[in-house]
């Protein structure tokens, strides 16, 4: 029987990386993650894991010994924020380019400078060239289903990428949320056993990893590793449908939230789109079609899906969590670039909001909608670009 | 202990047609790693001479298991590989022991990775980490590295009408691992196979950390003959520049003396990238090189017998 239980964020994700029981942990505390992990080596110590822990010096070493434990022969989870993925960097590309499915719980947090310990997703955003799947979630309960989902997808032997499942710093990782916890048995019938691909511990036959690729070969890797990235779309969309089926809890590349007949739209990522949803509710009693689309799958970017959904609605707002300094934000760039093909492309806004942890709250998107409003009656964008919620700004 | 001859017999782990320097002594190394001892091993490179020019895709010299993944992380990536086999060791789901060995050139050990070296081996993982130093980053083209010698013209540290070369004395790295408290911690040299073989199967064949630092001579980077990296190991190792010695579970022992003090001059000026050094304007600078030479062999004879 599935539990209903209050957890954090972060220990939804402990739970959930007990139940997928992975034969190597490897992971440096950080704030906000740092719960993730001292929660699993309590259940490393109660041993009701079967992992090793191996507890390293930095984030770096963190992701240098999940790429190693990787590439031996088995499956390998950590968990990380801010400057500690920052760190890891480096390592990220090459656990995508060795092809290596180390799976990462992301709790998002603002980049320093200025040191800030609270939510933004400066973090995440760097990453997302890196060749990982990017995976959203706007509460615990999604948090703790990406990440049962995460296994199935990253070791999929049409993709065999590296995946970061993301959540909110503090806002969602430090948060009681009530959510459904499934039974440890069946969570691990559905991710199902690790199949290794030329393991470095089989000494009969021995492989070598990470050799120098020049310029007579990197561009085909390259283009394989785009490949595998290319599949992931469906095997996503067909590991979420089995999901659904077995657990009863459904999830596509991205969610529409009445969005079907809507005039005005926010494109978001993660927990501000809970208090989104509630004004889009508040408005729709008022008779007001505005909608929100929630980004689930950043990468691969479900382009099409989006362009699709989106291109009925007379103008967006797209919301940044992340300045992109001399460029617009990351997510407005893609839904741009969604829309261009569209026959009729909706109005475009960017806001960014929320840096290093700063609130939005309802009655600023209450504001947003009124301004899309305003700017589709006079048919064009007073402002395309603009920071919500800023002293000076 | 294998005598060479019998070492000889047995299947190397590194195949020939690799791109390293013509005269470069560090396949001495790689090649003995199955020699030594009948464990099945997995290597592990720091980026680095011996990693480009073991492993350029679709080739590879290596005939054991072999990972490389970055410049500053050998020692966490193998962290890794061995904790994985713990794991599945455990579980039951491999049978057999396997051993574990990183390399690392001094800019890979001494510099960028000291730190992952440094977790890896706290955490006593069951690993062996042997850094080839020759030197400088000779990778890229001969710049300086803390393993570096006081004195020696290298592209970052060129000698000119300024500069004597490099300004400070190499760090100490082996005492640094000795301070790690390790099971075994060794200095051994290229030119002395039967020593460093010894060492080499001690380390691999121990449960537990272990590190070996090799004094490799480069070629292009010392500016020596093709034919000289031997002769200018067992001269660095004759003038106490680089001591033979052990530590085992705290205990020291140097492996060789040198029956009578030569001078560190005669090291020095069989290499190119000491040549400035001939200048009497730079005599207070041999005069310091032999001074802290002989003072890091006094304190190593204080250290033997006592526990570190």
């Amino acid at each position: 029987m599935k539990k209903l239980v209050a957890l954090t964020g972060n220990g939804a994700a402990a739970e959930a990386m007990r139940q997928i029981n992975p034969d190597v942990v490897a992971a440096f505390p950080i704030t906000p993650s740092t719960q993730i992990m001292e929660d699993f080596a309590q259940f490393h110590a109660d041993g009701r894991v079967k992992t090793e822990l191996v507890t390293v010096e930095s984030e770096h070493s963190a992701m240098s010994a999940c790429i190693g434990a990787a590439a031996a022969g088995g499956r390998v989870m950590t968990a990380t924020s801010s400057n500690g993925l920052a760190l890891m960097w480096e390592m990220l590309y090459i656990a995508a380019s060795m092809r290596q499915p180390v799976l990462l719980t992301l709790v998002n947090r603002a980049l320093s400078g200025p040191i800030n310990i609270h939510c933004d997703h400066a973090d995440a955003m760097g990453a997302r060239d890196a060749g990982w799947i990017q995976v959203f979630a706007e509460n615990n309960q999604e948090l703790y289903d990406n990440l049962i989902m995460a296994p199935r997808v990253a070791e999929h032997s049409d993709v065999r990428l590296p995946m970061m499942v993301a959540m909110d710093g503090f806002i969602i990782s430090h948060c009681v949320q009530s959510m459904h916890m499934e039974e440890d048995e069946r969570v691990r019938d559905f991710v199902g056993e690790y199949v290794p691909r030329h393991p470095l511990l089989n000494t009969e036959h021995p492989v070598t990893w990470g050799a120098l690729d020049l310029q007579d070969y990197y561009i085909e890797h390259k283009r394989g590793q785009h490949q595998a990235m290319v599949n992931a779309r469906e095997v996503i969309r067909s590991v979420s449908k089995e999901f659904s089926e077995r657990f009863g809890r459904s999830y596509d590349l991205f969610e529409s939230y009445r969005l079907e007949d809507a005039e005005r739209a926010i494109v978001a990522i993660n927990s501000v789109s809970g208090e989104i949803k509630q004004v889009v509710d508040e408005r729709r009693d008022r008779g007001d079609r505005v909608g929100l689309l929630k980004i689930r799958v950043f990468r691969p970017f479900p382009y099409a899906e989006i362009r699709e959904a989106l291109s009925g609605v007379g103008i967006v707002t797209v919301l940044d969590r992340m300045d992109g300094f001399g460029a617009h934000g990351p997510l407005f760039k893609e839904i741009r670039s969604a829309l261009y093909d569209a026959v009729n492309h909706p109005l475009l806004v960017n806001r960014v909001f929320g840096l290093g942890g700063r609130d939005l709250l309802m009655r600023d998107i209450h504001e947003l909608f009124e301004e899309s409003r305003r700017d589709l009656e006079a048919g064009r964008v007073d402002k395309l670009f603009d920071y919500l919620n800023v002293r000076g700004g | 202990m294998p005598s060479l001859r019998e070492m000889a017999g047995k299947d190397t782990a590194f195949a020939p047609g690799h791109r390293m320097c013509a005269g470069c002594p560090v396949p001495i190394i790689t090649k003995m790693l199955t020699q030594v001892t009948d464990y099945p091993i997995v290597a592990g490179n720091a980026t680095g001479c011996l990693e480009v020019a073991s492993s350029i895709f679709p080739y590879s010299s290596w005939k054991i298991p072999w990972i490389h993944t970055a410049f500053e992380n050998a020692g966490a990536t193998m962290s890794g590989v061995e904790a994985m086999f713990r794991s599945l060791k455990r579980q039951g789901k491999i049978e057999r022991d396997i051993k574990f060995v990183a390399f690392g050139g001094d800019g890979g050990t001494y510099d960028i990775g000291l730190q992952s070296l440094s977790g890896a081996m706290e955490r006593g993982h069951d690993l062996v980490y042997i850094c080839y130093d020759n030197g400088a980053y000779m990778n890229t083209g001969i710049q300086r590295s803390s393993a570096t010698p006081l004195g020696a013209a290298t592209t970052t540290t060129p000698s000119g009408t300024e500069s004597a070369g490099k300004p400070q004395f190499p760090k100490d790295l082996t005492a640094i691992m000795v301070n790690h408290h390790l099971d075994y911690v060794a200095q051994a040299s290229i030119h002395n196979p039967v020593d460093l073989s010894h060492k080499m199967k001690k380390a691999i064949e121990l449960d537990g950390p272990a590190f070996i630092n090799v004094l490799s001579p480069c070629i292009p980077g010392w500016r020596i003959g093709a034919d000289m990296a031997v002769e200018a190991a067992r001269m660095a190792v004759e003038t106490r520049f680089w001591p033979l010695y052990e530590v085992a579970n705290g205990v020291y022992r140097i492996n060789y003396r040198p029956k009578r003090k030569v001078p560190v001059a005669d090291w020095l000026f069989m290499q190119g990238r000491f040549r400035h050094l001939r200048d009497p304007r730079h005599a207070e600078m041999l005069d310091k090189i032999q001074f802290l030479v002989e003072n890091r062999w006094e304190r190593l004879i204080r250290s033997e017998g006592r526990e570190s």
